[in-house]
């Protein structure tokens, strides 16, 4: 790598179902001036910016000229990236890469989404293995594939219903804490075992809100990071995966987890963190690492995703979460900021898992904080078993 | 630079006005299958030996809208090699793809990319997706679509330098006759002036010969940096430049006249190539013509003539075949390449040239070339790209 690089500033909006208030222009701008003023820098100093969102979740044609008012990439470097639920890692991942080329002394990175002026659900029924057959049935989205993630789940004794509750109640108590999450009520697990289903055994409050709001971060090389501010979140090391799984619906290989791939997105989760710990010598990833920030788009995947992360043993998330181990004073905890569970805005959620990890190396993290955090994992899942896993420290050394 | 990416392979599909026969995926398989097979390569998850050179990375160009789906690469894992490795989706000009690659290469974290753009224009109405590329409160209402844009553009141009429609026909003139001489082109004739300016007109003053027709292809290349390239090829060609910019998305934000965001993405491109006179320095250049009148404003705008002269640039020969600095030999996008493969065609016909490999439309000795690649409304996007033989 050219330069060493470093997340030197984090902002977000307040998510929420709508956000009437606010043009798209003008929900990107708010993440972004908040970050520079995380960053203590001015729009002047940032020389690319890099944004992700689902064009067609708002109805948007090349959002990155469209809102390049809100961005503020007038007369900058930059382009948009997507890659469905990663669009935020992805997005993060280029600026990364940017960074660290050297060419740039601060490069800004943006992942929104405005579901409040389009339907999501309309355009996720256009994703299929080809336009002929499969787009037909209109059986697409991600609730029948978590579905049968979670059957596969309760099928192989991973974890019971109620552990399943204990969990959502845990992602509801640390949203609670996290001004920025969307779904902030605090859940006792009644409230989640008698919530009604969507696909049994997925029910209403196990799965991710439809949400409003952006996210932004600022990357810079080594060479300028530390003359900026004393509280960096280096970005150690990341990869990014591409299960390249597309279930066509009946198959199979693919229905209740039962496929040589796995469920939805496992392929990639697990692949991306294995990678990632092989190359930087993380062989205990529970005792090694202070926090993790990880892509659950229902509680059933924060589970399955423990598995898959390594923090567990196969079929031992059940008793993880007995343990209250991934809770704020677990010795693991997982998601400080509530997850996607309480918050889903899709271009940004990827990148939030990132800054949420910047955030907590970097000791802002107010009522959620985890203390003394020098190493956070973010591990981003979405699309076709795409993921990216990102390592933060707070030192380089 | 530190380290220099070459571009060890590229293809291009002969681009036609609609190819039913294949579907989006199909159309991508034709020249990714072309570079697989012409350098050898296999994907990192295929790679046996330790020191087998093997793809690490893909990034493709393509757009939900076009594709008529969300996360339109999604369904394109299994002609792109998209297996358990790293693949990015770039929702620009298939340009800004290529200056993706090499800012993966340059970081240090990938080393050999491939890269690919399609578009199947034939299957959807253009301008209504354009519309949706505007501001959704203002300017969306209009009715305004790239062309509605572009021909506001053309006007404010004619009218700041005094240029005419006679220059810009010139420009398809030419274009289609060096199509002529490209075997992937949709579209070549010989034609005069006088064609150019009695064809229809569509939103005045641009005809309908003015425009590049709708088009599908695809088009794909392989990036590694300096050390693999050179085991890759023989011949690499260096990517010595890289400059991409934004400019403001408001038509009435901007002098449409000038193209600020050009002249910073050029300028970006030659520091880091080291180019200090564009015209002496550049033997070729691939650019955006998707209107005739783009060519000179963008020649303008890559330093190539002094603002306001694009028209005496044209009408001096030189940017023809036989000039000092041939502008699309390749016939341009005049001669029908889709938008969002727009600007990694370009690249891959700089390569061709600098390969010395472009046949009957070889421009002979050339060492530099540049590429260029437009994304949004009156070119609110710019991607320049400078490559070279040495």
């Amino acid at each position: 790598m050219a330069e060493r690089i470093a997340v030197i500033g984090v902002g977000q909006t307040e998510f929420k179902s709508k956000n009437i208030e606010l043009s798209q222009s003008e929900l990107v701008n708010t993440a972004v001036r908040r970050a520079l003023e995380n960053a203590e820098l001015s729009i002047k100093d940032i020389d690319a910016v890099i944004i992700s969102n689902m064009e067609l979740f708002e109805g948007l044609y090349l959002a990155d000229t469209v809102l390049s008012e809100g961005t503020g990439s007038y007369l900058k470097s930059g382009m948009k990236v997507q890659s469905g639920g990663t669009s935020g890692s992805t997005c993060a991942v280029t600026a990364f890469e940017h960074a660290a080329t050297g060419l740039f002394s601060a490069v800004l990175a943006i992942g929104y989404e405005k579901q409040d002026e389009g339907s999501s659900d309309a355009s996720l029924r256009s994703i299929s293995e080809d336009t002929f057959f499969d787009i037909n049935t209109g059986a697409r989205g991600a609730a029948n594939v978590i579905s049968e993630l979670a059957l596969d789940m309760l099928n192989r004794g991973a974890v019971t219903e109620e552990q399943i509750a204990k969990l959502r109640v845990k992602q509801s108590e640390n949203a609670s804490r996290n001004p920025h999450a969307h779904l902030r009520k605090r859940l006792a697990v009644d409230d989640v075992l008698n919530s009604r289903y969507i696909i049994p055994p997925l029910r209403l409050w196990h799965i991710c809100p439809t949400s409003v709001g952006a996210c932004a971060m600022i990357l810079a090389p080594e060479s300028r990071a530390k003359k900026i501010s004393p509280k960096q979140a280096w970005v150690l090391d990341w990869v990014s995966i591409h299960g390249g799984m597309q279930p066509l619906v009946g198959y199979q290989g693919v229905a209740l987890g039962k496929g040589p791939l796995g469920p939805m997105w496992a392929f990639g989760v697990e692949n991306s963190s294995a990678k990632l710990y092989k190359r930087n010598g993380i062989t205990n990833p529970r005792k090694e690492l202070d926090v993790v920030e990880v892509y659950d788009m229902s509680t059933w995947n924060e589970a399955e995703w423990y598995e898959r992360m390594g923090l567990c043993e196969k079929n031992g998330a059940g008793k993880l979460i007995d343990e209250g181990a991934t809770t704020l004073s677990g010795d693991i905890p997982v998601n400080p900021s509530g997850g996607v569970t309480s918050t889903n805005a899709i271009g940004a959620s990827a990148m939030q898992r990132i800054a949420e990890a910047a955030i907590q190396i970097r000791d802002e993290g107010g009522e959620r904080q985890v203390p003394n955090v020098k190493t956070a994992l973010a591990v981003t899942a979405g699309g076709d078993s795409y993921s990216s896993a990102v390592l933060l420290k707070s030192s380089l050394a | 630079m530190t380290d220099r990416v070459g571009i060890v392979a590229a293809a291009q599909t002969r681009y036609e006005s609609s190819k039913p026969q294949l579907n989006n995926g199909e159309l991508l398989f034709e020249v990714v299958e072309k570079v697989l097979s012409e350098t050898g390569l296999k994907f990192e998850d295929q790679a046996e030996e330790e020191e087998d050179l093997f793809i690490d990375s893909i990034v493709s160009s393509s757009e939900d809208y076009w594709a008529g789906r969300t996360i339109s690469d999604m369904s394109l894992h299994l002609e792109l090699g998209a297996f358990a490795m790293h693949a990015t989706k770039v929702c620009a000009d298939g340009a800004q793809a290529v200056y993706h690659g090499v800012i993966s290469i340059l970081s240090g974290k990938h080393d050999v990319v491939l890269v690919a753009a399609h578009r199947k224009e034939s299957e959807t109405i253009g301008s209504v997706i354009e519309n949706a590329g505007f501001d959704p409160i203002y300017l969306r209402p209009l009715g305004i679509d790239f062309l509605g844009a572009a021909a506001l553009q053309a006007q404010r141009y004619m009218y700041k330098y005094c240029l005419g429609q006679e220059q810009f026909a010139k420009v398809v003139v030419k274009n289609l006759k060096n199509a002529k001489n490209n075997p992937y082109a949709q579209r070549a004739m010989d034609i005069t002036v006088a064609d150019v300016l009695s064809s229809q007109v569509i939103a005045d003053p641009i005809k309908v010969l003015d425009t590049k027709p709708v088009s599908d292809g695809a088009c794909a290349m392989i990036l590694a940096k300096e050390e693999k390239a050179k085991k890759l090829t023989d011949r690499p060609i260096w990517i010595t430049g890289i400059g991409n910019c934004y400019d403001a998305h408001y038509l009435g934000d901007r002098d449409l006249a000038d193209c600020e965001s050009l002249v910073n993405a050029a300028q970006r491109a030659y520091k880091m190539a080291g180019i200090t006179d564009a015209r002496r320095e550049i033997d070729v250049a691939e650019i955006a013509d998707e209107y005739s009148y783009q060519e000179l404003l963008w020649s303008e705008g890559l330093g190539f003539c002094d603002r306001g002269k694009g028209g005496e640039l044209i009408d001096s020969g030189a940017t023809e075949m036989s000039g000092d600095l041939p502008i699309n030999p390749s016939g341009g996008l005049l001669s029908g390449v889709p938008s969002g493969v727009a600007g990694m065609s370009r690249v891959s016909e700089a390569f061709l040239q600098l390969r010395g490999e472009a046949g009957n439309r070889q421009i002979e000795g050339a060492k530099t070339g540049l590429a260029q690649g437009v994304t949004g409304a009156c070119g609110q996007s710019q991607c320049v790209i400078i490559l070279s033989n040495r």
